[in-house]
């Protein structure tokens, strides 16, 4: 199976872009090699910023270029773009309705060997949290392509999620994409597995494995988190009848807890959350530190096992 | 346009004029922030009747000079001075802070005149050097002026933005502290202090102006001098007072963020020699 970064998507797709659409101009705290923005410095030289390690003066000069009509792009690790910066995304970005995308890499528990410090696991609940702010993340290579066209051609301040380490490429180029609306991967109906990033495929391992248990699970691919897809959720629950979701996220406020959102007011069925458990990361390679936190496909499965029991018992 | 003919006898008697409606429109409202609009009210005169370009009846004119007003607190002195340059009704001044207004408590662009909402502090000055960013990319001439408290000075992003403007040589950028050695629980000096601040600012590659804030004729060199300030851009650090004018508000905390009730709005208003004519 072929593997690369999210990433390495955004940041090609980002030079294709700026060739057709002069407006758009790049922002990083001196992080372009690791985000991938710096195709896009080679590519475009004048209009590259490194403001340097200062994310906060980033999100603000970016917004400030953007009242001049320009789409600016603020690229970072998440922990420091989506954290450090959290004043200016609410106030500079969001209430002032900014036409700024913000784009960070280095999310999640696969970021490996740096530690916890910069492997960011709550940014989907920051994000979602504000106004006027839409969360992207996408599964794959291809997929961060065709995502990161859609952040900068939709109006507005939109949040996109891409990783350092290489995922599984699952989704073909002639597939669509539409911010707002999940994909199906695999059809199911015994439980529906909601995922997003390289969950969804950790899902469809999972999928095979519960396949030999007689278990037929969905596997949808919630690549927007807000505005979250209650269509296709509520579809999922009520002709599968329990959820389990899977993120690379803490437990709570992310993809998980949109999905719990959705049941709660929509469509009620059991659901039971693969997501990091209120805690830090640290050091390891990414499948050792996927595994120690249980963040695998044989935890996936064994969440269905057990929403399949209170799926049963008539939780 | 604002009228260019520079008469401080008329900019003074304004300034008089504004001290009173700031009164008004606070008391009116119940809560805001006197201290550090009535510090500013002449560096707002300044900008809006003498130095800016600007069309009241067309607020997003491409070609306006920008003001974001990074201490979005001073609401008042920014829509008593919008209001008297005509970007909307005087009387509209009544609704500030109450609900379904488009007078904010803190700034908000849905305010004809108004470019960016603040409130938090820290914010406006990175904004400011995005939007000279920009403007050099389509060669625009228009000039940015950014309005900072003091107290916002102990924001580091402040200085994260200080060190951007310089080292893109925004010479389109001026930014005007309203040094009022006050903030919100007593004086700078005591609490953080942030002098030396023309030292402060120059080290950090800026043209540094220092001014009485209260004296229009400074206020008026300091603002051409930046107009031929070439290569880096150009802080006024303009001395002021916070809550200028009233005995009882001069230098005290306390005014910071509170409205005058009915008694006190009597006193101030005696103080300044009665009413404003527009209530």
């Amino acid at each position: 199976m072929d593997m690369k970064p999210t990433r390495d998507g955004f940041g090609e797709e980002l030079v294709a872009i700026g060739k057709e659409n002069e407006k758009v101009m790049v922002f990083s705290g001196d992080l372009e090699d690791a985000t991938r923005a710096e195709f896009f410095k080679h590519a475009f030289p004048q209009r590259f910023f490194n403001m340097g390690i200062a994310e906060q003066d980033m999100v603000g000069t970016a917004v400030g270029m953007s009242l001049m009509g320009f789409i600016p792009v603020a690229c970072s690790f998440a922990v420091f773009l989506t954290n450090r910066a959290y004043d200016m995304l609410r106030l500079d970005v969001c209430y002032n309705e900014a036409n700024v995308k913000i784009v960070c890499s280095h999310t999640g528990l696969t970021v490996g060997e740096d530690g916890a410090s910069a492997q960011c696991l709550e940014d989907f609940a920051l994000m979602r949290v504000l106004p006027n702010m839409k969360v992207v993340c996408p599964v794959d290579y291809i997929e961060a392509k065709k995502a990161t066209r859609a952040i900068v051609q939709q109006e507005g301040p939109l949040y996109l999620r891409t990783s350092r380490a290489p995922f599984p490429i699952l989704t073909r180029t002639e597939d669509p994409f539409i911010i707002g609306k999940a994909n199906l991967m695999r059809k199911g109906k015994d439980v529906a597995i909601i995922a997003c990033g390289l969950m969804v495929y950790e899902a469809l391992q999972a999928a095979d494995i519960l396949k030999s248990m007689e278990i037929d699970a969905q596997v949808l691919n919630l690549h927007t988190i807000k505005p979250i897809d209650e269509a296709a959720i509520c579809e999922a629950a009520q002709k599968a009848g329990a959820i389990v979701t899977a993120e690379e996220h803490q437990l709570f406020g992310g993809l998980g807890s949109a999905v719990a959102e959705v049941l709660g007011r929509l469509c009620p069925a059991p659901l039971e959350m693969v997501a990091v458990q209120d805690s830090f990361g640290e050091s390891g390679s990414p499948q050792e530190l996927l595994k120690a936190y249980h963040l695998k496909d044989l935890d996936i499965v064994a969440a269905v096992k057990k929403v399949l029991k209170r799926k049963a018992g008539g939780t | 346009m604002p009228a260019k003919n520079f008469v401080v006898s008329a900019l003074k008697e304004k300034a008089l004029h504004f001290r009173k409606e700031i009164l008004e429109v606070l008391h009116a409202a119940g809560s805001g922030h006197p201290g550090g609009s009535l510090s500013a009210v002449e560096i707002f005169i300044s900008l809006y009747f003498y130095k800016l370009n600007y069309r009241a009846s067309d607020p997003h004119w491409e070609d306006r000079d920008r003001v974001i007003v990074s201490k979005g607190h001073c609401t008042p002195v920014v829509y008593v001075t919008l209001a008297e340059a005509g970007f909307f009704p005087r009387e509209e001044l009544k609704t500030f802070r109450k609900f379904g207004s488009r007078l904010q408590g803190h700034v908000h662009h849905k305010v004809p005149g108004v470019e960016f909402n603040t409130g938090s502090l820290g914010h406006g000055l990175s904004v400011a050097n995005g939007i000279a960013l920009g403007a050099r990319i389509l060669d625009k001439k228009f000039k940015i002026y950014c309005i900072l408290g003091d107290g916002e000075l102990q924001e580091g992003s402040i200085w994260e933005a200080a060190m951007s403007a310089a080292h893109h040589k925004l010479q389109s950028v001026c930014a005007i502290v309203d040094n009022n050695q006050i903030q919100e629980n007593g004086l700078l000096r005591e609490i953080k202090n942030v002098e030396p601040l023309a030292e402060k600012w120059r080290s950090f590659g800026w043209h540094a102006i220092e001014v009485d804030g209260h004296d229009f004729n400074q206020l008026k060199k300091a603002l051409d001098e930046f107009d031929s300030v070439q290569g880096k851009p150009t802080v006024i650090i303009a001395h002021t007072i916070k809550g200028k004018g009233i005995s009882f508000m001069e230098l005290k905390a306390g005014w910071h963020g509170k409205a005058p009730n009915k008694e006190q709005l009597e006193n101030a208003l005696a103080e300044l020699g009665g009413k404003a004519s527009w209530t």
